[in-house]
Order: structure tokens, then sequence, then C-alpha cells
């Protein structure tokens, strides 16, 4: 029986566009655009150029500071450029996509003969070690250390989060090699996160993992509060995290000698006319997928991910590295309400009391709905911030970039998504993962 | 509306960097935002926003504050009338109250808001809404006969050395409205005490107008204005059976006169009644904490219960519903000890503070010969101590942190 974990504090934002549980196809498009500042501290440097032909699996760049990590081309085609932007900086690397996808063929591997270093070997050649990030700094795992632990969560709680029983359904060999393959590289635990509710009975009881129940409301699914729960980040201290899907996707490098980064992402939000699940190789324009599926007429936001920790894309954007999940929500741009401060509109939604709480979903667009404050309110953040951490004294020793303080507050415990929901309730309307993020970065700088 | 839209639209421009106006920035966006939420769309982190912002807080707070207000209002007039020995009707009774009271928000308003504006702009920042509160509740917590340059002087004083210079609304160590109160009660104490200054004997704005006799204002005989604490505090009576509250011509006042507020006071403090409907609607809407408040309480029947065990004279025997009827004992608990900025911050540290002001309070209350209230500097005093207070709760976690450290460590040694 697996151990049982509730998380009390958090917020389910009820919004409207619940991805439906259907699956409506495949989407492809032939210009397939990969952004390298999906990986946060990443210094791209090409191994292609434009005009050379590739397949799924090869790599395009690497990191400038670690040559072994390379980072592989999610489709087989042609490199149709490298789009270059202030400073030479590499914007995106665009690619035209054959209509079938051709996989360079890595050979199928059974984990349990390989050594750590042989594990560590595969999935970095394979151009997919990305996959796994790593605490402190939340960024791609450094793999020269060896973590105490590494942690994968089972499903996704975010606002409109794809369902991950259903993405999984037929991926369970490969989700259990993954797991093999993670248990080889630390000498700690693997430590599986499932929701209580899961249907998902291969996950509930998968092999060689430490399954843990999670309960409750967003952020119950972020690997940083289950870490918290767990076993906590010491300083000197590194874990690493993932998420179940891309354990697939390593389990499937070694079951099948491929590098599939085709992921089936979940169409949700308000604005669209019918969600569902889409199968989309990562850096695909999604232009087709809106195509006469969401609301015309006004300015929309479409993301790449969810409504709290996603990026803003364009109609034509593509799907990002890291993404199982499109949401499209009105922009908000234009839209003048009269007297925000006493109205009594049901259309407002707020997590706090100051406005009548009615049982519907909401319709939230963009706006930042204030002005940006000094911090004010008390008690804001710690509601929606289920770890044993001060979150208020911990951002403002981020802002004074305070090392000590932060180190003893549990700066090495966090990531900018644990903050998302402090920054969606946020009376002051701070940019708190922004804050985060560079004080991590400026920590990492610092300490590295 | 939308002629209103259409028209911020066209005078917009000016107020721009560049235009002819650009002085005045600060003030058009603050009217701007006031009128209509701005269109800013997220351009990093989350999405979509909470409804609630700044405005809708101070907002919240404004609505609590306006029954105690309005009844305050009312109450000035009652007593006024009482004491000129004149009969007068509702309106006529609360007419003469908003009449006292209007020049007093509208100074405190106008001189506090102009600093802010100014500051706003100087610091190219969006003006706070902080003040919104400030100024109503200075007016609330001062003698109704506080005249109207002292409003002033200690409206600027606070706003700029209390607040604006420790870097505006959120980074004030001292609620802005109880320091504008200190400020006169220290500059100026005799109009700050003593049984002159509750209750206003001139008309206001030719309404109430007393019959006068050589210039002064003819009140009926024993006319005393002392507040029900005053009374206690300089009694003779050397116990609390042998004294009895009077209101302001002598006559005895009930414990249900106190609750409703038929008493002298300060606007704001008067009606408990008023007050525990200010107190629900900030505990509603989470916009005050209602650890702070309950704590506050606490910590006064803890003293109350002390003083009374050991009492050997009138204030040190009156009981506990006494103390939180009369003077500022409510009133501050409920909005002024849950001001989020300079109470503690921590949930633990809210119990702690809120004990601390409510023990204090009636400490200085009942020790004090010469002031016989005690909520405002205890309030003070336990503001400068809430950061301590915060830095001990937190402090409980890193060292939580640190031990896991050390017995991690320690088992690695055992191995």
């Amino acid at each position: 029986m697996a151990h049982k974990i509730k998380i009390k504090k958090g917020l389910q934002i009820p919004l409207l566009g619940e991805p439906q549980e259907v699956f409506r196809g495949i989407i492809k498009s032939d210009i397939v655009r990969i952004y390298p500042e999906d990986f946060h501290g990443v210094t791209p440097k090409m191994t292609v150029k434009a005009g050379e032909q590739v397949k799924a699996g090869s790599a395009l760049f690497y990191d400038k500071n670690h040559p072994d990590l390379l980072f592989a081309s999610p489709v087989s085609g042609v490199v149709a450029a490298v789009e270059r932007g202030e400073k030479r900086r590499i914007l995106y690397i665009e690619i035209k996509a054959d209509e079938d996808i051709a996989y360079r063929d890595f050979g199928k591997k059974s984990v349990s003969a390989l050594s750590a270093d042989d594990v560590k070997a595969s999935i970095s050649e394979a151009g997919i070690w990305f996959l796994i990030k790593q605490r402190p700094y939340d960024v791609i795992a450094n793999p020269d250390k060896t973590p105490r632990d590494i942690f994968v969560t089972g499903f996704d709680s975010s606002p409109l989060a794809p369902s991950y029983d259903f993405i999984i359904a037929g991926q369970e060999a490969d989700l259990q090699t993954g797991l093999d393959a993670l248990a080889k590289l630390t000498p700690g635990k693997v430590y599986l996160s499932i929701r209580s509710q899961t249907k998902n009975e291969d996950l509930r009881r998968a092999k060689n993992v430490v399954v843990t129940e999670f309960d409750g409301p967003h952020p119950a699914g972020n690997v940083g509060v289950q870490i918290n729960h767990l076993s906590p980040v010491n300083r000197g201290e590194t874990v690493w995290t993932l998420n179940a899907l891309d354990v697939a996707v390593i389990g499937r490098l070694f079951n099948k000698g491929i590098v599939d980064l085709t992921r089936v992402v979940a169409l949700s939000g308000s604005e669209v006319k019918h969600t569902g699940y889409y199968r989309i190789a990562v850096g695909t324009q999604l232009s087709s997928l809106f195509e006469d599926n969401v609301t015309e007429g006004i300015p929309l936001r479409y993301i790449s991910g969810n409504v709290l920790t996603g990026t803003k894309i364009d109609r034509d954007g593509s799907l990002r590295a890291y993404d199982s999940q499109i949401t499209v929500i009105p922009e908000g741009k234009n839209v003048h309400e009269t007297l925000g401060w006493a109205s009594l509109s049901p259309n407002r939604y707020s997590a706090g009391c100051t406005y009548p709480h009615l049982k519907k979903r909401y319709r939230l667009d963009a706006r930042i709905l204030g002005g940006s404050r000094a911090i004010i309110v008390s008690n804001e953040y710690d509601k929606v911030f289920p770890m044993d951490i001060y979150p208020e004294p911990l951002l403002k020793s981020i802002i004074a970039f305070n090392i000590d303080k932060m180190e003893n507050l549990g700066i090495y415990e966090v990531a900018p998504e644990d903050f998302a929901l402090c920054e969606f309730v946020d009376t002051s309307k701070l940019e708190i993962q922004r804050i985060v993020r560079k004080g991590l970065d400026l920590l990492r700088k610092e300490m590295e | 509306m939308k002629v209103i839209r259409k028209y911020i639209e066209k005078i917009k421009p000016h107020f721009e960097k560049g235009g002819k106006f650009q002085a005045f920035h600060s003030v058009f966006e603050a009217f701007e935002t006031f009128l209509f939420v701005p269109d800013t769309t997220s351009r990093s982190g989350v999405h979509i926003h909470d409804a609630r912002d700044s405005k809708r807080t101070m907002s919240i707070v404004i609505l609590a504050l306006i029954p105690a207000l309005l009844f305050g209002m009312y109450n000035i007039g009652y007593q006024h009338f009482l004491v000129i020995g004149a009969k007068a009707g509702f309106l006529e009774t609360f007419f003469y109250g908003l009449l006292s009271m209007l020049p007093q928000i509208i100074v405190a308003y106008v001189v506090g808001l102009g600093i802010e504006f100014a500051s706003a702009q100087y610091k190219k920042e969006e003006v706070a809404e902080g003040f919104l509160v400030s100024g109503i509740l200075i007016p609330m917590i001062l003698p109704v006969d506080t005249p109207l340059w002292m409003i002033a002087v200690a409206t600027a004083f606070s706003v700029i050395f209390a607040k604006e210079v420790f870097g505006g609304t959120g980074y004030n160590i001292f609620n802005v409205a109880l320091m504008a109160r200190a400020f006169l009660f220290f500059a100026y104490p005799s109009k700050m005490s003593g049984d002159k200054v509750w209750i206003r004997t001139q008309g206001s704005f030719g309404a109430g107008n007393p019959e006068m006799a050589n210039g002064v204002a003819q009140t009926v005989d024993g006319f005393t204005g002392a507040t029900p604490l005053g009374q206690i505090a300089t009694t003779g009576a050397d116990s609390f059976v042998s004294f009895s509250f009077t209101n302001a011509v002598g006559q005895p006042l009930s414990l249900s006169d106190m609750f409703w507020g038929f008493i002298p006071g300060s606007a704001g403090e008067v009606s408990t009644f008023a007050i525990l409907l200010g107190a629900f609607i900030l505990i509603v809407t989470g916009v005050g904490s209602w650890k702070t408040i309950l704590s506050v309480f606490i910590g006064g029947v803890v003293a109350i219960v002390s003083v009374n065990l050991f009492a050997s004279n009138a204030i040190m025997e009156m009981p506990m519903e006494y103390h939180f009827l009369l003077g500022g004992f409510a009133f501050g608990a409920v909005f002024m000890a849950t001001d989020p900025v300079t109470s503690a911050r921590t949930e633990k540290g809210k119990w702690i503070y809120g004990f601390l002001i409510g023990l204090i309070a009636i400490t200085i209350r009942v020790f004090n010969p010469g002031y016989p209230e005690g909520m405002m500097l205890s309030i003070l005093l336990m503001n400068a101590f809430a950061p301590l207070i915060d830095f001990y709760v937190v402090d409980a976690n890193i060292k939580r942190r640190m031990k896991r450290v050390a017995v991690k460590n320690r088992k690695g040694v055992e191995k």
C-alpha cells in the first residue's frame, strides 16, 4: 500500500476549458522550430548547419559549458535556418520536416544489463538528457554529479492540466523501463508520486521506485512540493526531477532504440471550441490546431503549457520542449472594466473572499487586473504554498540578494513554478516567478 | 462610461512623457485606474491574475469603517445637542455631526493625498492606495474639536516621516494614522485629552448653533465632557462599586449606552456595535486577520483578570466588559492592530503581536495616572517589535532546516 500524503494548502483555479478526454488526431507542420530558450541556463552551440539533413534524434546543438549535453531534433528533415537575435543569440532553429519522421537508430538496450555510466551515456548521446532537471537551481541536471535521489511526478495538478492517466495509457512498459534506468543513476531512491485518484494500476504498482500518493489541490503535482514532503533538499545536495511523461520518453529510447519526442498534448482553455488530445511533435507549428477551433473576433493569448507557467506563443507558434498542454484564453487587451475595485461582477474570480464565491468555472483573460505595489497583504502566499518554507521572507531575501538568508530560508528547494500560485493570488501584482528565476540564476553563478 | 473612456483616451497623451502635463502623470494614472481597470496584460510568469488588487483591499477596509464613521457622526450631534440643551431630530443630529467631521476628513485627504501624489510622481511610481484608509482613520481617532490646522500638520508629519521616508505604503514601520495621533498627543496634549475636547459646543456651518452669551456658547448646568475612561481615571471613589459613569449632563450611563455608542469619545471608537460590524466585514473578506483581533482580546482578558485580582482602586476593579466597551480598545484591535504592513506578518507572530497589544494596552490604561487610554501607545510599541517577533518565528524555520542538515551529517559520520 502506497504511503499517502494529503496537501491542504493550495488552490484549484476553476477555469473554463478543461480538456475532454478524447483523442482527436495528429498535428503536423512543414516547419518545425526549436527554441533554445526553453532550456534554461544553456548556451547553445550548433552542431549542424543550415542545409544539413537530420533525423529524429540527431543532435542539433550542444551546451557550450557541457559539450556532452546534446539536444536532439524531434523530427527528421533539413535544417532550414538558424535564426539569431541580438549578440548572435540563437532564437530558434528551423527544420523543414519530412512528411513521415525518420528515426536515428540507437539500438535497443536492456537496462538491467547496463551500468550507471552506460545509462547516462545512452541518454546523453540520444540528445534527451534535457528531460532530467535538478534542484537546486531548477536547470537541466548536471550529468557530472550523482544525485542523492530522483523524484518523478506522476500527475499534473495545474489549471486545465492534461490527464497523465489518459496520456500514459499504453506507455506503461516504457515508463517502467525509464524508471529502471533512473534507478541506476542514483545511489538513493527513485520516488514516483501519483494522484490518489489515479485509475492507472500500472502507475500505482510501478516497480523499483517508492510510490507515494498525493491528494489535494495544485501545486500537489509540482515535484518541488513532493520533494519537500518526502525528503527535502539540503544545502550541498542535488536531486534530479522529471515528470512521468518524460520518463516514458527515456524508456522508449531503451525499448525501441529511438528518440520519440512526439507528445500527446491536451488542447485546453476557455477559447477552444473542441478541447481534447492531439499527438504533436515538439517544435510543430500549431496554426492548423487553432484553425476553426478557437473564438474569433477578439485578441487571444496562445500558451504552450498551462496558464501559470506556460510560454506565450503566437498563433503560428510551436509546441515547446517540455509541454504537454496548449491553452488558449482571451488576451483582454482593450477591455476597460469600470470601477473594478467596487465590482460585484460574477465574471471576476478571486481566491480570497473579497469577491463572492460562485460555484462556476471562470473565463479569465491575461490582464494583470491592478498595478504593482509593495508587498502589503500578509499570509497571502502562505495559503497557496504547501512547503515548510516561508515564501515572503524568502522572496525578500532574493530581492535583496542576501545569499546567506536565501540559503537559510530554503532557496535550494524551490523552483519558479512553485511560486506560480503566489504570483496569481498576489494583491501587489509582483512578477514573483521572475524574481525567483533571477535569484536562482545569480546564486548558481555565485556558487558554481 | 463610454464617453468618459473616450475623453480619457483623448487627454491621455498630454500626461505621458513629453506631454504638457507630464508632471501630473501619477495623478492622472491614479484617477484613470480608479475609474477603469487597467488593460495591461501579463508579460512574464502567470498568464492569469486574481481579481483582487490593492484598490479592492483598501475599499473593503473603508467599507468596514463606514458603520463606525456614520455612527460616530451621529454621536457627535447627539452629544452636542445634549450639552446645549436643545432638542433635535435624527437627521438634524446626524447632519450636525457630518458637518463637523467633513472638513476634518477633507483636510486629512487633501494634505495626505497631496503628499502621496507628489512623492509618487517624484519616484515615478503609481500612487499607492494606503492613505485612502489612513486619511479616514485620522479624523476618526481625534477629538471632534481638533483644529483643522493641527490635523493638517499631523497628517503631513505622519505621511512624510512615518511613511514616505521609509519608502511609502508597504514599507512603513508605524501605523500612519496612529503616528498622526501620537504626534498631536505629544505636541498639543491639551487639545487631545481632558474634558473640553470630546464634545463640540460650537455650531457647525450654521447647524446646531447654541445660545451665545458674550461670545461663549452656553451649555446646560453641570456639563462635563470627560470620556468614561477619563472619569474613572480621575475619580476620587476608592472602589468600582461606589463609582458610577455619567454622560455629559450627569445622568448615569448604562452598558447598553456604551455598547451602542452614546458616550463622549472620538468618532470611531464610541460604538462597539459599529466596530463589530466592521470586524465582521474584515474577517469575512479575509482582509483583516481574525487571529490578530482575537489575540488582542485574549491579551486584554489576561491583563484585566490579573489587575482585577490585585485591585486596589476603582479602575483596577473595573470589570472586563467596561474595558472592552470603553475607549479605543475594540477600535484599535479591529482597525489598527490588523494593519498588515505594521503588524507581524507571520501567522504565529500575529498571535504574539496581538496578545501583547492587549496586555500592554490594559496595563497602560490601569497604571498610567495621567492618561486613561493605552491602545495607541500599545499598538505603536508593538509596531516596533513586530519585525522582531517575525524574526524569531522565521528563525525557528531556519533552525529546523539547519537541524536537518546536522542530523544528516551526523548520520554520515556514523556510517
